[in-house]
């Protein structure tokens, strides 16, 4: 049972981190390698909130998730824009050098130690036990309980609002959406604002659950399989996907071996690149246009 | 190989064996010469810290130029390039360490492995391009590490395998001056085998892929082998500088195979200049150099002994820094500033090339 919990808290950690690689993805044609970084900076500014408004955790909360959204628009608007319509590949190196470039920063604002943004807030974390036998501490529900409501709310937004038929528009055919009127740098923006946000959540939430040090940038990464897994494009996929992997990797690390716990998605991975490389749900042509 | 500028004032070649000469001009004789003369003068004039410092540009530069033979000149993207260093470094260190194999087994065995592996890295080349071929090496790297990690830990090595000097001709190889001609030979070896690559046939083939696969093919070029070609002589050359650097460093340890380390040699082959070798050398000094440089600099700044535990953040956020400005303001490196440099003094006191010679 608690094997099963454990997979559930997994995946919806990755699930929440993969929603942002399938949102950028999506809609700009640009793998955002930075995005566990991004994640951590999320983190740390919860930190930097918790101290400006002690006494006050939600307000500090909010304030953190709220300029984690800044940041990914910004992110956008000052250094990505420039690679709108440059080489697919170029754009990609560019995340990776944003994302070694906040490394560096980040440790200097924030120094590499551990830190407990929990402890900051003054806020509590005990373990709940459930029917079974297994147990599951508060944070990381309320972890699972966020996914849901993300991609709920997600799925809404795209389907029904304004500004999320734009982005769909957007990511099918930039040209005719460009044509239309619609602004594709504010659609971008936005979806980089979005995507920041989602994951500056899962490193919010991460971080109170378990500690915030350097680590968390490779759990940024070992997200990315699940939301290729899942199909590059598709947010369903990044939800199955994400299962698969939290299912396959625990499994793993409790039968065979703990070390394979960093090298589980990256084989699945390869896997799926080799059978079927649009992923489980993603859309075939995507391949060529890449 | 496309004319340069310098020469575009009247020299024309007349036959196809006028192409082949690598050296072709006096200009390019003489400053051959120099060049080499500097670097054989150099380490009897240098510090032991400017040897190492030589030391590791030499390997840097077999690793840039072999990832530019891929990336630059056949296209294929690849972000698992330390995954190869790794293996080539635990190719040597493991055959050094369990059977005791001399240095001329074990270079020729990275090799060798170096090359299987490239079979490996490349077959996704076949079905995936771009983006998901740099994934699929992402991952293939972390394959790697995580089998060299496995040794280690299963083997007790938890630190990291300890390889002995290399022996060569009854003596061994630990003096900085000695290693400094080593690295030398081979970083040159390397660049011989790039250029001579590149004039033939096989990197005519390996440039058509990379500008249209569909035409090349049409012209007669077999996609899958040239492919798979370039990401075999590319991880050989790699790996052989992996296992060089084991013996270098003494030590083989997966922790100095990181994601960054790929990263790095991207960013060299981009800083230089895609698609060109002396891109490559350039990269891999300026990367390699760029940390020290770092370092000197905020030695110079007041308060100096506070920031001493800083310089590592430095160092990450400053190679960052200078990638995204490299990226985003000049896509042609450093070899595109040279080469700009060059025709604001052939055209001096013109800024630009008159239209009726057409062609750059």
């Amino acid at each position: 049972m608690q094997l099963y919990v454990n997979i559930a808290v997994l995946a919806s950690i990755y699930a929440l981190i993969a929603c942002g690689y399938v949102l950028i993805y999506r809609v700009s044609r640009v793998l955002n390698l930075a995005h566990g970084e991004l994640m951590m900076l999320g983190s740390y500014l919860l930190l930097t909130t918790a101290s400006l408004f002690t006494g006050h955790p939600y307000l500090a909360f909010a304030a953190a998730a709220l300029l984690a959204l800044v940041v990914g628009a910004l992110v956008y608007l000052f250094l990505l824009r420039r690679m709108t319509g440059e080489m697919v590949l170029a754009a990609v190196l560019t995340t990776v050098a944003l994302g070694i470039l906040l490394r560096g920063v980040m440790v200097l604002i924030w120094s590499a130690s551990q830190q407990y943004p929990r402890e900051a807030l003054g806020w509590a974390n005990p373990a709940i036990a459930l029917p079974g036998g297994a147990r599951i501490s508060t944070f990381a529900l309320l972890l699972i309980l966020s996914t849901a409501a993300v991609y709920l709310s997600l799925f809404v937004f795209l389907r029904f609002s304004r500004w999320g038929i734009r982005m769909r528009a957007a990511g099918q055919n930039p040209l005719l959406a460009a044509q239309r009127g619609i602004s594709l740098h504010g659609v971008y923006a936005l979806a980089w604002g979005l995507s920041t946000f989602t994951g500056g959540l899962a490193g919010m939430l991460l971080a109170m659950d378990s500690g915030l040090d350097g680590t968390m940038v490779v759990i940024g990464l070992k997200a990315f399989p699940a939301a290729l897994v899942g199909g590059l494009d598709s947010l369903v996929g990044a939800l199955l996907g994400s299962l698969i992997i939290a299912a396959a990797e625990i499994f793993l690390i409790h039968h065979v071996d703990p070390l394979l716990s960093d090298v589980v998605p990256f084989l699945v991975l390869i896997a799926m690149l080799v059978i079927r490389p649009w992923g489980l749900l993603g859309t075939k042509e995507e391949l060529d246009r890449v | 190989m496309s004319k340069s500028l310098p020469r575009a004032s009247g020299y024309f070649r007349t036959s196809y064996a006028d192409e082949l000469p690598l050296v072709q001009t006096t200009l390019q004789r003489l400053s051959l010469k120099a060049v080499l003369l500097a670097l054989l003068v150099f380490p009897f004039f240098a510090t032991s810290f400017q040897l190492d410092l030589a030391c590791q540009v030499f390997l840097a530069a077999i690793g840039a130029l072999s990832l530019m033979l891929l990336t630059g000149y056949a296209g294929q993207v690849s972000l698992g390039h330390a995954g190869l260093i790794a293996a080539g470094a635990f190719t040597a260190g493991i055959l050094a360490k369990e059977l005791n194999a001399p240095f001329w087994v074990t270079i020729p065995a990275a090799a060798v492995v170096g090359a299987l592996l490239g079979v490996v890295f490349g077959l996704p080349s076949l079905r995936l391009r771009g983006l998901y071929l740099a994934v699929s090496t992402l991952a293939l790297h972390f394959v790697v590490v995580y089998l060299g990690g496995e040794y280690e830990t299963k083997r007790g090595y938890s630190t990291g395998i300890v390889v002995d000097p290399p022996k060569l001709g009854g003596f061994e190889l630990i003096d900085g001056r000695l290693w400094y001609f080593v690295m030398l030979a081979f970083a040159v070896g390397t660049l011989l085998i790039c250029l001579n690559l590149l004039r033939g046939r096989t990197g005519r083939a390996w440039r058509a892929i990379h500008s249209h696969e569909t035409v090349a093919e049409a012209l007669g070029i077999g996609i899958a082998g040239y492919k798979l070609l370039a990401f075999v002589v590319s991880s050989a050359l790699t790996a052989v500088a992996g296992a060089l650097f084991a013996y270098y460093r003494g030590f083989v340890s997966v922790e100095a195979f990181s994601l960054f380390l790929s990263i790095q040699y991207v960013a060299m082959v981009i800083i230089g200049g895609m698609g060109s070798l002396l891109g490559a050398i350039l990269g891999a000094v300026f990367v390699t150099l760029f940390p020290y440089a770092i370092e000197n600099g905020m030695r110079l700044l007041p308060g100096a002994e506070k920031l001493a535990g800083a310089v590592f953040a430095v160092n990450y956020a400053a190679f960052g820094l200078v990638m995204v400005l490299f990226l985003v303001f000049e896509p042609q490196g450093l070899v595109g500033i040279w080469k700009r440099l060059q025709s604001y003094f052939v055209l001096w006191p013109f800024k630009h090339r008159p239209l009726a010679s057409g062609r750059r």
